[in-house]
């Protein structure tokens, strides 16, 4: 199945991820957002970290999340390149994250992301699966 | 994406009016400053639609503004302008945006571009090494806690102090480089820890540092004022913002208005319009927390000419002195002020949103600096790279029509995605150094993300606030090298 979307939007970028269930679009909203970032297949696992986030509804949670990632990517320097989400409700997430510390030298970076907006945000559901629109400000 | 098929009704030379009518909840009308050639392409998304979802803000006066570099944001579209009343109005993090004080600072030089052009290239890689660029870099500074709290409240003053340039650089500087009322305890620690390893740093994105050359001179008085007198000198742009930290204080507090939202019983259409009253404890704290994060940004400017200029003194073995790279202006073209205007016929205390537009103040207004008094406040707005860049100054139509704001640069029209599609960094690199322009990026994608093609033509920007007498053009510039973060 395909993991995500990269949708078109002027000034900025945005993406559409999927997934078979929720928690699935979670995980694979964050690993777009890194994958615009840095190119995850010279991204090694090497550290493990433990994200929980909190937020008033889904969509909210959707921002929160990905804005806690940002985070981290900022003041520990942690490339993420793979995510399991362990528990999802409306207004909480518990995630692992795995990745390793930012090398310039051999991940081929890309544009940062400034922030995960609540522009166009939208968690939907149709037959077949999950998914979850969210606009960056690059 | 969807056409905006919206009324637009022309109700004078470049301007285009989106009557209150359009939308049920709109306090006032919107416009849009453009050419009618602009109009097709502005037509093509919702930025349109942007500008009639920020006439509900609550207090809004005059028009919701749009500038001729108007494309679709999140929220305000980039070149929005909106004005609220600071007794009864609400402040808007949106109406900033998460670059807070992303602005541009330019420098100009006694070199000619003949003197340059044979060591450009070694100034440019001069530039690489001593600016810190690209995603996830990280500044030369160790700040500490206490030292973090100064240049939150102090700004630009902070670098200067610190040995970072001088005290004149200070003098022609929007607010003089430090916006008052800035309160650390506002700002969250995680936004503190997100700036502390970035100060003095460029970032990436649409962030660059542009050794330009001047090509044409439209008024020779005021350019001279700027101490820029001939076609061929060489002058310095950078372009940067407030990094992770000001990212960080619109993210919280988007979040904590939209609470607050709730108690002031405020709805808007758009989640990114969070807002509270600039009165209420919340829009204070956000009022407070964003001046810390414009002056983060100011300090981070005036870091970044300071190593700028040690790499011209280096590469050309020349006193700093001798060099010149003088400051001509620093603006912020990320920002919300309290500022007054004569509305109806009134003196009115308004906070003035601009995301994505410049103050553009004129001839004899207090808060232009004295160099600039007879002329007006410098204007700075960049092109794309592959093209060129101008020096405005403010008028007194600003003043009259548009809450002393003209546009900030080109706009885009291609999202980065399309622009990078089946292009090659090396091959915009190629395509450029053909037409002398030599560019490097920091990040994978970089340049051809930037290339020309994205942008719309700056020269019709700016064209269209000229006549629309909101600034006058001084002079343009051509690049000759460029580092993209």
């Amino acid at each position: 199945m395909k993991r995500f979307d990269v949708i078109e939007h002027t000034a900025d970028t945005g993406i559409v991820a999927y997934g078979a269930d929720l928690k699935e679009a979670f995980a694979n909203a964050a690993y777009a957002m890194f994958s615009l970032m840095a190119d995850l297949e010279c991204v090694e696992e090497k550290v493990c970290r433990q994200i929980e986030v909190e937020a008033d509804d889904r969509e909210s949670l959707v921002v929160s999340w990905l804005n806690e990632l940002l985070y981290l990517l900022d003041v520990e320097r942690i490339v993420f390149r793979r995510f399991n989400v362990v528990e999802l409700s409306d207004t909480s997430l518990k995630a692992e994250g795995w990745g390793e510390r930012l090398d310039a030298t051999r991940h081929n970076l890309k544009s940062g992301i400034k922030a995960a907006t609540y522009h166009m945000l939208r968690v939907a559901k149709d037959s077949r699966q999950h998914s979850i629109r969210v606009i960056f400000d690059v | 994406m969807a056409r905006w098929e919206g009324p637009l009704n022309k109700i004078g030379e470049y301007r285009w009016e989106i009557p209150k009518s359009y939308k049920q909840g709109m306090r006032v009308p919107g416009l849009i400053y453009a050419s009618e050639e602009m109009l097709g392409s502005i037509r093509e998304e919702q930025a349109a639609d942007q500008v009639a979802n920020v006439a509900f803000l609550p207090g809004i006066v005059g028009r919701s503004l749009a500038m001729p570099d108007i494309h679709w944001g999140y929220g305000f579209p980039i070149g929005g302008v909106a004005a609220t009343r600071v007794d009864d109005g609400v402040v808007s993090p949106g109406g900033v945006g998460y670059d807070i004080n992303c602005g541009v600072r330019l420098l100009r030089t006694n070199l000619h571009e003949s003197e340059v052009r044979p060591r450009l290239e070694k100034l440019l890689s001069e530039l690489f090494i001593n600016v810190p660029s690209g995603l996830g870099s990280t500044g030369k500074i160790r700040v500490g806690k206490r030292e973090m709290e100064e240049i939150l409240t102090q700004g630009a003053r902070w670098a200067v102090k610190r040995g970072f340039g001088a005290k004149e650089d200070l003098e022609v500087s929007e607010e003089e480089g430090c916006l008052k009322g800035a309160d650390p305890d506002k700002v969250s620690t995680r936004a503190k820890e997100r700036g502390t390893p970035q100060s003095g740093t460029l970032g990436s994105g649409n962030h660059f540092i542009e050794v330009e050359v001047v090509r044409e001179i439209y008024e020779p008085a005021a350019a001279g004022v700027m101490g820029i007198d001939e076609v061929g000198q060489v002058l310095l742009l950078i372009h940067t913002g407030s990094r992770g930290l000001g990212h960080q204080v619109c993210d919280d507090y988007v979040r904590t208005l939209r609470d607050a939202m709730r108690r002031y019983d405020i709805e808007v259409p758009d989640r990114e319009l969070a807002c509270a009253p600039v009165q209420s404890p919340e829009g204070r704290d956000y009022m407070a927390a964003m001046a810390c994060a414009a002056n983060y940004a100011w300090a981070n400017r005036q870091c970044i000419a300071h190593w700028a200029r040690e790499c011209f003194v280096r590469v050309f073995g020349k006193s700093l002195r001798d060099i010149g790279l003088e400051m001509v202006y620093d603006v912020a073209h990320n920002i919300a002020k309290v500022e007054s205007y004569e509305v109806e016929g009134r003196k009115l205390k308004l906070c003035v949103h601009r995301k994505g537009a410049t103050r553009a103040f004129p001839v004899g207004h207090p808060d232009v600096p004295s160099k600039y008094k007879q002329i007006g406040q410098p204007v700075l707005i960049p092109g794309d790279m592959g093209r060129y860049s101008f020096v405005a100054v403010g008028t007194e139509g600003a003043i009259r029509e548009s809450f002393g704001s003209v546009c900030h640069g080109a706009g885009r029209t291609k999202s980065r995605h399309a622009a990078r599609k089946g292009v090659r960094d090396a091959d915009v690199a190629m395509e450029l150094a053909s037409r002398g322009i030599l560019a490097k990026a920091a990040s994978r994608g970089g340049l051809a993300e930037e290339a020309s093609e994205a942008y719309k033509d700056v020269a019709e920007v700016v064209e269209v606030c000229h006549r629309a007498g909101l600034c006058r053009k001084v002079l343009k510039t051509y690049p000759m090298g460029v580092i993209k973060g």
